[in-house]
């Protein structure tokens, strides 16, 4: 009898405490998820009078994937640049961190000065950076690379390829927190591995393969999927910008704006399953776990 | 006599040829290493990736600072690459006025270290909530907590604009400090979720021991786990400060044109550039814009980042130690 007042007393407690997100995730994420929900089937006018709903069906999104002239062409584009990016941002981040875990001195400064572009990327500044041709690599420009995959790639993942290279630094920009994420994750596998690994004759190259790698698989699939939310979610991209123009234009309106935003939601989350399919299984031998 | 000799010349030579293995062992020791990541040759090829990859990664702030000091005339001239002839602070005057800097430098201060304060105490009180106490449909919440994490401003922006216009908040800072109220906002469920790992961490014993002393659940919180949670609340706060800071698009949506923060005002800084020096060319001198005085702007807006990240560096920089955010 005690015991259940005591759990009782847990439970009660428990939910006192996390109250105040209920009641925020009710209010400011629930009820604005079906009230868009709702909006994106309508035709909506809003007057001085109050907001005017007019029912449309699935017009909004029949007309944002046959005829809007621009969305699906946005949309497109920006997920083949994540798609491209994705790859460059992991290994990038996956090879600073290999490089900041070796035994060097100024550790710390090396993680401030790949942290840096965290607390400065928004997206107001990189567009800056971006308009005046900072972000471009120098090096890229010399070695043909450019005239090669403009005479080489069919244009359809050309353009988006070469908008990458012209943007590579402040794409990389965006590692900072996987960077971390992977220190985090190398510096918990257990040296004594990489010991035996080495007495048993095992070349560096054969280290970071059969033990590195697979110990911080998790880590990757942690950094794939907040390099997506990321990319999505950042004000960077051309898509978002449209659903905000379709906002506040009288023939399109909340209603299609709505729309638009839930099938890049949609977009979203099938990218996520996708990557959560290929990279979260755990049929492989994780010497992790077996060190311990 | 003769025969001593030779066996003499042979030993040395035995020597010479085992120092000379010895030596050689050493060189190779000291170039490659014993483990093959400890040798000199390993070294300066890490130093050398870390300094050139770490140079390119910067590059684009140096490039930045460089070109806002630039004159017209140094802008112009192929000679003039990373250091201006002169220092040019002309431009960072003339931004100043742009960006009406002490104005949304003020609107800017508002929009962030509010809804930043707000998010760092209820996030605290949420991650505790789901770190220490079991409770019917907690793994429903937390489940519902990373969904929104995905679930893009877009989806619910246009319901919370309208939300916001009835109850007349618009053009002031509640709208980001009424969701960061109620643990919701920006990025919120990243801050749960360190607060919840960091709370983990913390042995039961402490809470415990409290109890018997008589402490409640609140009192013994604000008492005994948030004093030693320093490096979580630090890390959160700093993090969703710099967020709130950089945030322009709802901040553009939510504020409209009374208020503009320092990212909202480099939107729009050709207009407002035109509306400021237009009418100066009455006066005979003719002002254009040029890309030193947008950078020149550019510089001043992320200046205060730059300085709170040189003094709190160490706290951005040990998120993941400190707080634990990978999980296990």
């Amino acid at each position: 009898m005690r015991n259940f007042f005591a759990k009782r007393r847990e439970m009660m407690t428990g939910y006192m405490f996390v109250s105040p997100w209920l009641i925020g995730f009710l209010l400011f994420m629930a009820w604005p998820i079906y009230f868009s929900l709702n909006l994106s089937f309508h035709k909506v006018i809003i007057s001085s009078e109050g907001i005017k709903k007019t029912w449309l069906g699935w017009d909004n999104f029949k007309y944002a994937f046959l005829s809007d002239p621009k969305y699906l062409e946005e949309l497109l584009t920006f997920i083949k640049s994540v798609i491209f990016m994705i790859p460059i941002i992991i290994v990038f981040a996956m090879l600073v961190a290999l490089l900041i875990n070796q035994p060097i001195r100024m550790k710390g400064f090396f993680r401030a000065i790949f942290f840096l572009p965290v607390v400065i990327t928004s997206g107001q500044v990189v567009k800056e950076l971006f308009a005046q041709g900072a972000a471009a690599a120098p090096i890229v420009e010399r070695y043909g690379i450019v005239q090669y995959i403009q005479t080489n790639m069919d244009p359809s993942w050309g353009e988006p390829l070469l908008n990458i290279i012209n943007q590579l630094i402040v794409i990389l920009w965006y590692s900072g927190v996987q960077i971390l994420i992977f220190l985090a994750g190398l510096q918990k596998v257990n040296t004594q591995i990489y010991e035996a690994a080495s007495i048993d004759g095992a070349s560096p190259w054969e280290i970071f393969w059969k033990i590195t790698l697979p110990s911080i698989k998790p880590f990757i699939l942690v950094n794939i999927i907040y390099t997506t939310v990321d990319l999505f979610t950042n004000s960077l991209n051309d898509v978002i910008e449209l659903i905000k123009v379709h906002m506040f234009q009288i023939d399109t309106g909340f209603g299609y704006a709505t729309s638009l935003a839930w099938i890049y939601f949609t977009v979203i989350f099938v990218l996520l399953l996708i990557v959560v399919a290929i990279f979260g299984r755990n049929d492989d031998y994780n010497p992790r776990q077996a060190g311990r | 006599m003769k025969l001593e000799a030779t066996t003499f010349r042979k030993a040395v030579r035995e020597m010479d040829k085992s120092m000379l293995i010895r030596i050689g062992y050493k060189i190779k020791k000291f170039l490659l290493g014993k483990q093959g990541n400890d040798g000199i040759i390993f070294k300066l090829v890490v130093y050398g990736l870390l300094i050139s990859i770490g140079f390119v990664y910067v590059y684009p702030i140096l490039f930045m600072i460089s070109q806002s000091f630039k004159s017209l005339d140094d802008l112009l001239d192929p000679t003039v690459q990373w250091l201006p002839k002169s220092l040019h602070m002309d431009n960072f005057f003339k931004a100043w006025v742009v960006l009406d800097f002490m104005k949304s430098f003020g609107a800017s201060l508002l929009n962030s270290v509010l809804p930043a304060l707000a998010q760092t105490i209820s996030c605290a009180l949420v991650g505790y909530g789901f770190a220490k106490f079991a409770f019917p449909g907690k793994n429903v919440m937390f489940a519902l907590i990373l969904m929104t994490f995905i679930i893009p401003v877009q989806v619910v922006m246009i319901p919370l604009f309208l939300l916001f216009q009835q109850y007349g908040m618009l053009g002031s800072p509640l709208p980001f400090v009424i969701p960061a109220l109620f643990a919701g906002g920006i990025k919120s469920a990243l801050f749960i979720l360190i607060y919840t790992q960091f709370f983990r961490t913390i042995p039961k014993s402490l809470e415990e021991s409290a109890q018997l002393d008589g402490a409640g659940a609140l009192k013994t919180f604000f008492r005994i786990i948030l004093p030693i949670s320093v490096p979580a609340i630090v890390v959160v706060f700093l993090f969703s400060l710099v967020w709130h800071w950089n945030e322009t698009y709802t901040t553009s949506l939510y504020l409209g044109d009374s208020m503009s923060t320092l990212p909202v005002m480099l939107q729009q800084f050709d207009l407002s550039f035109s509306q400021n020096y237009s009418s100066s060319q009455v006066s005979g001198q003719k002002v254009n814009i040029n890309e030193s005085i947008k950078l020149a702007g550019t510089v001043l807006i992320i200046l205060p980042l730059l300085i709170l990240y040189l003094f709190a560096q160490k706290w951005f920089v040990e998120v993941v130690d400190k707080t634990g955010i990978t999980g296990e």
